[in-house]
């Protein structure tokens, strides 16, 4: 288990700098890695439906409560099965769609990358580990949808893609760090078990909440859905893979994961089925307006989305069976669509409805394609769509107070995605062709959008099948309760079948109102201002501008400004802790204990130190530079430190010839600075001064012995043979350390060089 | 005289924040400086100070007596002067070709120069 998902990750490494190794012939036998995946995950279909969940320990960070598990139940196989089989089409797809480009090493590794990122998600076990994955499928997300970086128009959907879903997923881990406080553990399966732990906190909706901020920015749900169709930029096997048929359902993935911890009447039921009410009516309503056939799948999506988070709302045993079975279905068909629109924007170089036409005859196969995948998503005998569908009303029938309400809204939304799915799967194919195609369209281009379609077809006849291997076992696993007896090819005349004819008959009137579609109509729906994504566009650049102040303010580029602002905090902050801890008991014996020559010196010092300060000669500043210098190895020599005093000397006279030297070719000193600035240089200046004399006597209490200088008077001459303590310690004990330091000045001594020869001639205007 | 030291480096200290927070790059370097040499001497009286004790093991002796100045410190701080200096010697010449190159010693007329960021 751990490979399958790994195995992804290693092929996007081996893929991303492949350079131009990647070529046309390579690229054909990377579709067995998602085909082997697939047959793995197929051969655990059986296990599953006979154990429930399955799990996979793996250690990780196990100090953090981080582990590596993975749990294999029917829902996260489901995703896995869609993952790994649309995943297969896709990069077959992609074979032939993508066969001129010439980035193919970094298309690859970015679909890899995402493709394992995806696996990963929905079979992590562990909280943290899940949210690892999730934004790693955020991150492949934007490198795919900015895969065309020319182009300006992607590069801000990449980013607007990243914001908001990278945006939710901190709030959606700060939903699961609650969640894991809360439960005492980050393993799922043990959180199962603290759903009522959970919903008695006090924190239930802050973390319900910030959840759902995570979900719907992932998922495209009203008022974060605006993501979504600028994604479209992305290659349209990108868009087939990512943004319709697994990583937008993720949100949804998560839902349905906690469902049977965190579901309750209230928040819970009431915010799901209002956002996904809006989302699946705004969306739907959307895409009959569009032209431009991805835009149309763009918003199909959205309402599909919307959709799912409503059954998710519904909650009842009949709604997550229509929910596991809606969201194979729309996988099915909606890659199916995605995958036309492809073949038709390649052969005729335009995916606008309002110039394809009657292109059905010269390519038959990609019609039947396009129908398929309509009738499915039409919800007819005998695609799969027909059982969602029925699904779809019973769990909206069976509400308990407002069946008619939610009943209706189902019922117009499935009106409107039908007459959508006609515009994609009907409307390019018939009338008088538009464009005369050349070439025949590769197999590999309608083979993969024609596959989903007949395995739609093939479930759709196979009722009782469907029902045993996933709607039941689906709902048992999320209510505990098995959903059985639902699903068949002839229910009789019932509520159901009156609102299925009702349905296509509504759906065919508005795709024949709609099925000319206008660029004028475009306009009609899209008022960019008063979007939700136009003005959270504002408020961004709002923030953005706020920062820009800010920063502007904070960093102004001087650096007086800086070193004020640093020292000032670092005087008034320990200036107010040390009044606490200084302790005023000194051993003055030891500390008044003066020798006349040392107070000469100090007085020779004190006078040095002014004039370096207040000399306006630059000169006379070196100087008395160098004096206090000399100074200080004059209190080496005191002090018993004959070895500083000697490189002090040496140092201190280096430095002064040094800078003398250079200060021959530099002006005078400017004189700018008034007075008020002086005095408050001279307080914050004097402030720490003070601050560190205290400082110095404080810590002077304190005993320094640490018994490490005993080691070195004992065993300087019996291990080292040198009698220089001092000297010992620095070739000897301590060898590397100075090695390094004569790395460091050699370092620095190539600095001066250079820069003494640099000469740079394209000097700044 | 700890006092007259710790007093000592107060002031020098002072006097270097002093001359870092002035507009000219030279005043800038000899606060650089100066802070440099307080620091030194800071670690030097923390370290504890021994008149007439330096730790060298006499002739014929294998280990030190008993009373003797602190060897760590003074290896720690015979490092720093040097390292110091190499800091020292690279800033100033960095200075003056700042100077030959831009033809300003002002931090403030610096500032402009790298912030056309607009």
């Amino acid at each position: 288990m751990l490979t399958a998902v790994l195995v992804g990750f290693v092929a996007a490494l081996g893929f991303a700098f492949a350079g131009n190794h990647m070529r046309k012939s390579v690229s054909y036998w990377i579709p067995f890695l998602p085909a082997s995946l697939f047959v793995y995950f197929a051969l655990m279909v059986d296990p599953v439906l006979a154990d429930g969940a399955i799990l996979f320990q793996y250690n990780w960070a196990e100090s953090m409560g981080v582990s590596m598990n993975f749990r294999l139940d029917i829902l996260s196989l489901l995703f896995a099965l869609l993952i790994t089989g649309i995943g297969t089409l896709v990069f077959l797809y992609s074979t032939a769609y993508m066969r001129d480009h010439k980035q193919l090493d970094r298309f690859y590794g970015y679909l890899s990358l995402f493709m394992a990122s995806m696996l990963g998600l929905v079979l992590a076990e562990n909280l943290i580990t899940l949210f690892i994955f999730w934004e790693m499928t955020s991150i492949s997300s934007f490198f795919l949808i900015g895969f065309n970086y020319r182009d300006k128009k992607a590069g801000r959907a990449a980013l607007t893609a990243l914001c908001i879903t990278g945006g939710g997923g901190l709030l959606l881990l700060v939903a699961l760090l609650m969640m894991g406080q809360l439960a005492g553990t980050y393993s799922f399966t043990e959180i199962l078990q603290s759903g009522d732990v959970l919903r008695d906190s006090s924190m239930y909706p802050v973390i319900l909440l910030l959840l759902f901020a995570g979900v719907f920015t992932k998922s495209a749900q009203f008022p974060f859905h605006f993501w979504l169709p600028e994604a479209m930029r992305a290659p349209t096997p990108v868009s087939t893979y990512l943004h319709s048929a697994t990583m937008v359902k993720a949100g949804i993935y998560l839902l349905a994961r906690f469902h049977p911890v965190l579901e309750g009447p209230g928040l819970w039921q009431n915010t799901l089925l209002i956002v996904g009410g809006i989302t699946m009516l705004f969306g739907a309503i959307h895409a009959l307006f569009r032209t431009d056939m991805k835009a149309i799948l763009a918003y199909t999506t959205i309402s599909a989305l919307g959709i799912m988070v409503f059954l998710t709302g519904l909650g009842t045993p009949a709604a997550l069976a229509a929910l596991g079975l809606f969201i194979l279905v729309h996988a099915l068909y909606k890659s199916s669509m995605f995958l036309v629109t492809g073949v038709l924007d390649k052969t005729t170089g335009t995916r606008n409805l309002t110039q394809l036409r009657g292109l059905g005859k010269y390519m038959p196969l990609v019609f039947a394609a396009g129908m398929l995948a309509a009738l499915s998503n039409a919800g007819l005998l005998p695609a799969l769509g027909y059982h969602s569908k029925h699904l779809f009303y019973e769990a909206s029938l069976g509400h308990i107070t407002h069946s008619t309400l939610l009943t209706g809204l189902a019922l117009v939304t499935n009106i409107l995605l039908l007459a959508a799915g006609l515009l994609i799967g009907l409307r390019p194919f018939t009338g008088q062709p538009s464009h005369h195609p050349a070439e025949r369209v590769s197999s590999l281009l309608w083979l993969p959008a024609l596959l989903p379609g007949l395995l739609a077809v093939a479930a759709g006849l196979a009722p009782v099948f469907m029902e045993k291997t996933l709607t039941s076992p689906f709902a048992k696993e999320l209510t505990t309760t098995a959903f059985e007896g639902h699903l068949h090819l002839w229910g009789g005349f019932d509520q159901l079948l009156m609102l299925s004819v009702m349905t296509l008959a509504a759906g065919l009137i508005v795709y024949w109102k709609f099925s000319t579609p206008k660029e004028s109509r475009v306009t009609l729906v899209n008022r960019e201002k008063l979007s939700p994504g136009g003005l959270m566009y504002k408020a961004a650049v709002q923030l953005r501008n706020f920062f820009k102040t800010l920063i502007h303010i904070l960093q102004n580029g001087y650096l007086r400004y800086y070193t004020s602002v640093i020292v000032g905090f670092l005087v008034l902050l320990m200036g107010l802790r040390i009044q606490y801890s200084l302790e005023f008991n000194y051993d003055l014996a030891r500390i008044l204990d003066i020798q006349a020559i040392e107070a000469v010196t100090m007085l020779v010092m004190v006078i040095s130190v002014v004039v370096s300060v207040v000399s306006k000669s630059r000169l006379l500043a070196v100087a008395s530079l160098g004096s206090v210098g000399l100074c200080i190895c004059l209190i080496f020599l005191y002090f018993s430190a004959p070895d500083l005093a000697m490189t002090q000397f040496t140092i201190d006279t280096l430095t002064v010839v040094l800078f003398v030297l250079l200060l021959n070719g530099l002006p005078a000193y400017l004189l700018k600075a008034d007075r008020g600035i002086h005095w408050r240089d001279l307080i914050l200046a004097g402030g720490f001064g003070a601050l560190i004399f205290l400082f110095t006597l404080e810590v002077l209490n304190q005993p320094t012995d640490s018994g490490i200088n005993a080691f070195y008077a004992e065993n300087a001459y019996l291990l080292a043979k040198g009698k220089n303590v001092v000297n010992v310690i620095l070739v000897d004990f301590r060898g590397v350390d100075t090695l390094i330091e004569i790395v460091v000045l050699a370092v620095a001594g190539l600095g001066v060089f250079s820069l003494i020869k640099l000469k740079v001639t394209d000097a700044p205007e | 005289m700890v006092i007259l030291l710790a007093l000592m480096v107060g002031l020098m200290y002072a006097a270097g924040i002093y001359l870092v927070l002035r507009r000219s790059l030279v005043k800038l370097i000899i606060g650089l400086i100066l802070l440099g040499n307080a620091a030194n001497l800071l670690i030097f009286l923390i370290g504890g100070i021994t008149r007439g004790e330096p730790p060298v093991i006499g002739e014929g002796e294998f280990t030190l007596g008993e009373v003797y100045a602190d060897p760590l410190p003074q290896a720690l701080i015979l490092t720093a002067i040097v390292i110091g200096f190499g800091l020292q010697a690279f800033a100033m010449v960095l200075l003056e070709q700042e100077y030959r190159e831009a033809g300003v010693t002002d931090l403030d007329s610096l500032k402009d120069e790298d912030t056309d960021d607009q």
